[in-house]
């Protein structure tokens, strides 16, 4: 198949057996890679009602047919397990270098299933498999055992790891690659812990199969040359995602102090110009990028380097948690990372307990004797460490705010700032009612990835509650996470305004397969409600109320900044939710039609 | 006339070694290129880029002069002559002149300058 490697790794931990199988072209036509690969792995193996933590759940590392060939960020692995944090659907995409090398060794995808017996990690050198002692390695930092890996086995391996955070179950655990990529969210590192998955190392010498070598070099010649010559290349490429520190805060979105306003009063000290000018030593692209957003930083004061902070870290580790100082935001981002923490997870965590501890849910009894007040950095770190850790207060937090605002009663489910188990990313969503709605539909959870649509609520009117807006948060459910399934990403059209129309010419001359831009759609719808589906099949009474924003989005207006005042009442997210499942083809209660589902080619699969 | 490299610029992104491949074997794939991206991470956290200098000591060392001049100056290693001794890999003083396993003969920059149009960073010229 032009455009594949051809085959899957499948890993069995539990048996200590490595075998390869033919990558399915029927699965390909149908969900053509990467994060659809995955979807479908994911409802047809892992078996209803399985243990996130135990040996029935399986973790899909995939690559897209993009991955690893000359397109504009051609670097996207996507990794989908079930959620030990929301027990439901989980996929997070990493950047770097990943995916190509995985194609280069001659896999498209890895399915790891079972239990370790002790802790391993896995090494693939092409055709060479091994699941490989880790015991040297556990208990170590994820940036630590990247360089050790790279160090032991060659600079030419590419490594991702998880960190002590995953071996100790933390819900929110992440998978670190590249001295500082992440799959962040949901818990994908978490249970390569459970599964003493420790780390995959790869290095592969194979080529991609082009089908029609001349029009893909010329095509993707067009691709790199319309990046290279966007107005915003400039900007992009100087501050990457920290450029959206600022403008987020003039409207009002950026998350401060977990999310009571959309405005951070010392956010100067945290904008990307002064990113750059203090910390930034270097631009690091993911593969094959040439517009790098990457920023490697080193900060001083704390003698550390990290890649980074992105936009969501300054967010939740830096405005939600009212940390004003670059330099600590930048070293609390290197203790997430090391730790094998998703930043967005435990800043909004951090913030929750700072809050409770302000309001009184919790006291110093509770803490250790921790003071806990917002913009106390020393306080935050060691709070990091007991998160890792799951040390005291720690072991409250570590399964996420929705599960410690069950614990605490009372007042706190009004603090936990998440839909469907996963902590809110960095848009505070009072005054734009298209991302809030995003927010509620995300099939991870609380997370902007799929949709962000609050460009459009700036556009046609932050108030409105409109159908239009619905129709917009669909288009973008679709177009964004078609990304993750083609195995590149979407930076270079949403930041640079690389055309979509470049997309699917290049892809048929790279699989030789006749898709359209329209067929793309389809496949991407197809995976979309296929995860619905799961989340359908996995929770008990799964539904509309499963679509709620935060409590604090409809019974607390914003406190402070320029969307002072502003909320999003439960009837209008309740009417956006209406028009949102109608224009779906989904019941009242957000379910997929018998239809819709014959529709999309689903029936055989969903039933 | 040779490819130069300011690897302070220089953000891995690998694009060069891919249009590279593609160019010289018609395959994607980044392995086959013909110029060398070394990071130093965790610190000091950059790349270093390592081309071809045009010196001529491949030409020179090689047993069976097999290694010849293109019609833009740059040495290239004529895959039927050669007899995969591998001196000329060892002379490089750059260590830019490749092998893999898919080739016996080794390969080296022949200056089409494929690279220089995907490098986003502006890291590469040709002088």
């Amino acid at each position: 198949m032009f455009g594949y490697a051809g085959r899957v790794l499948r890993i069995d931990l539990t048996r200590r057996v490595t075998t390869t199988e033919p990558y399915d072209p029927e699965i390909a036509r149908r969900f053509l890679g990467g994060r659809g690969f995955s979807a479908y792995t994911l409802y047809t193996e892992v078996p209803t009602g399985a243990d996130p933590l135990g040996p029935d759940n399986k973790v899909i590392v995939s690559t897209g047919p993009l991955s690893g060939t000359l397109v504009p960020g051609a670097g996207k692995t996507d990794i989908t397990t079930k959620s030990p944090e929301t027990g439901g659907y989980a996929s997070a995409s990493v950047g770097g270098l990943l995916c190509a090398e995985l194609k280069y060794a001659g896999y498209d995808a890895i399915i790891v299933e079972g239990i370790s017996q002790s802790p391993v990690y896995l090494f693939i050198d092409d055709d060479l498999v091994e699941l490989r002692d880790a015991s040297h390695l556990w208990g170590k930092g994820s940036l630590t055992v990247e360089e050790q890996l790279k160090t032991e086995l060659g600079e030419a391996f590419q490594i991702a790891s998880v960190g002590p955070a995953a071996e100790n179950l933390v819900s929110y655990a992440c998978i670190t690659h590249d001295f500082g990529r992440q799959a962040g969210r949901g818990g994908v590192g978490t249970v390569l812990g459970a599964k003493k998955l420790k780390a995959i190392a790869v290095r592969g010498s194979k080529s991609i199969p082009i089908a029609d070598v001349e029009t893909f070099r010329t095509l993707s010649r067009a691709m790199f040359k319309a990046c290279m010559e966007s107005d915003a290349a400039e900007v992009w490429q100087k501050y990457g995602t920290a450029g959206v520190v600022s403008w987020a805060n003039e409207i009002g979105a950026l998350p401060t102090r977990n999310f009571q306003s959309g405005f951070f009063e010392k956010c100067d000290s945290l904008s990307g110009e002064v990113m750059r000018d203090s910390i930034v030593v270097s631009d690091k692209a993911c593969f094959a990028c040439p517009c790098p957003c990457g920023k490697y930083s080193h900060t001083e004061k704390h003698g550390v380097f990290v890649e980074g902070p992105e936009y969501e870290t300054t967010a939740l580790l830096g405005a939600n948690c009212a940390i004003a100082d670059i330099e600590d935001v930048a070293y609390a981002n290197y203790l997430c990372d090391e730790l094998g923490l998703d930043t967005i997870s435990t800043g909004n965590c951090v913030a929750f307990a700072i809050e409770c501890f302000e309001k009184g849910i919790i006291s110093s009894a509770d803490t250790g004797g921790l003071e806990l007040s917002f913009g106390d950095s020393a306080a935050i770190f060691k709070l990091i460490g007991m998160i890792a850790a799951r040390e005291g207060i720690g072991e409250l937090l570590a399964s996420g705010v929705k599960h410690a605002a069950e614990v605490l009663g009372g007042k706190a489910a009004d603090l936990a700032v998440q839909v469907k188990g996963m902590e809110m990313s960095g848009y505070e969503s009072r005054s734009a009612p298209a991302m809030l709605l995003s927010y509620m539909t995300c099939d991870v959870g609380a997370h902007h990835n799929r949709s962000w649509a609050i460009t459009y609520d700036l556009e046609v009117g932050r108030d409105k509650i409109s159908a239009d807006k619905a129709a917009k948060v669909i288009e973008l459910q679709h177009i964004r996470p078609l990304f993750d399934v083609l195995g590149a990403c979407r930076l270079q059209w949403v930041e640079l305004g690389l055309s979509l129309e470049h997309y699917a010419p290049v892809l048929q001359a790279l699989t030789g397969q006749d898709r359209s831009w329209d067929d793309l759609m389809r496949i991407s719808e197809r995976v979309w409600n296929l995860t619905r589906s799961y989340w359908i099949r996995e929770t008990a009474g799964f539904g509309r109320d499963w679509d709620s924003p935060p409590p604090r989005t409809w019974k607390e207006p914003v406190a402070t900044g320029p969307t002072k005042g502003s909320s999003v009442s439960w009837e209008d997210n309740q009417r956006l939710l209406d028009m949102y499942y109608q224009q779906r083809g989904w019941d009242e209660n957000g379910i997929p039609t018998p239809a819709k589902l014959a529709e999309l080619e689903l029936t055989d699969i969903v039933g | 006339m040779q490819l130069h490299a300011d690897s302070a610029r220089c953000s891995g992104c690998r694009a060069c070694q891919l249009a590279c491949s593609l160019h010289l074997f018609g395959e994607n794939n980044p392995k086959k290129a013909a110029l060398g991206i070394i990071p130093h991470f965790p610190k000091p956290g950059s790349f270093e880029v390592t081309t071809c200098t045009q010196c001529g000591e491949c030409a020179d060392v090689c047993p069976a002069d097999a290694i010849h001049q293109n019609e833009r100056g740059a040495y290239y290693i004529n895959s039927e002559e050669c007899t995969a001794c591998e001196a000329c890999v060892e002379v490089c003083p750059e260590h830019v002149i490749f092998m893999h396993p898919d080739h016996a003969a080794p390969f080296e920059c022949d200056l089409c300058g494929d690279c220089v149009d995907v490098c986003g960073m502006r890291v590469l010229w040709i002088e």
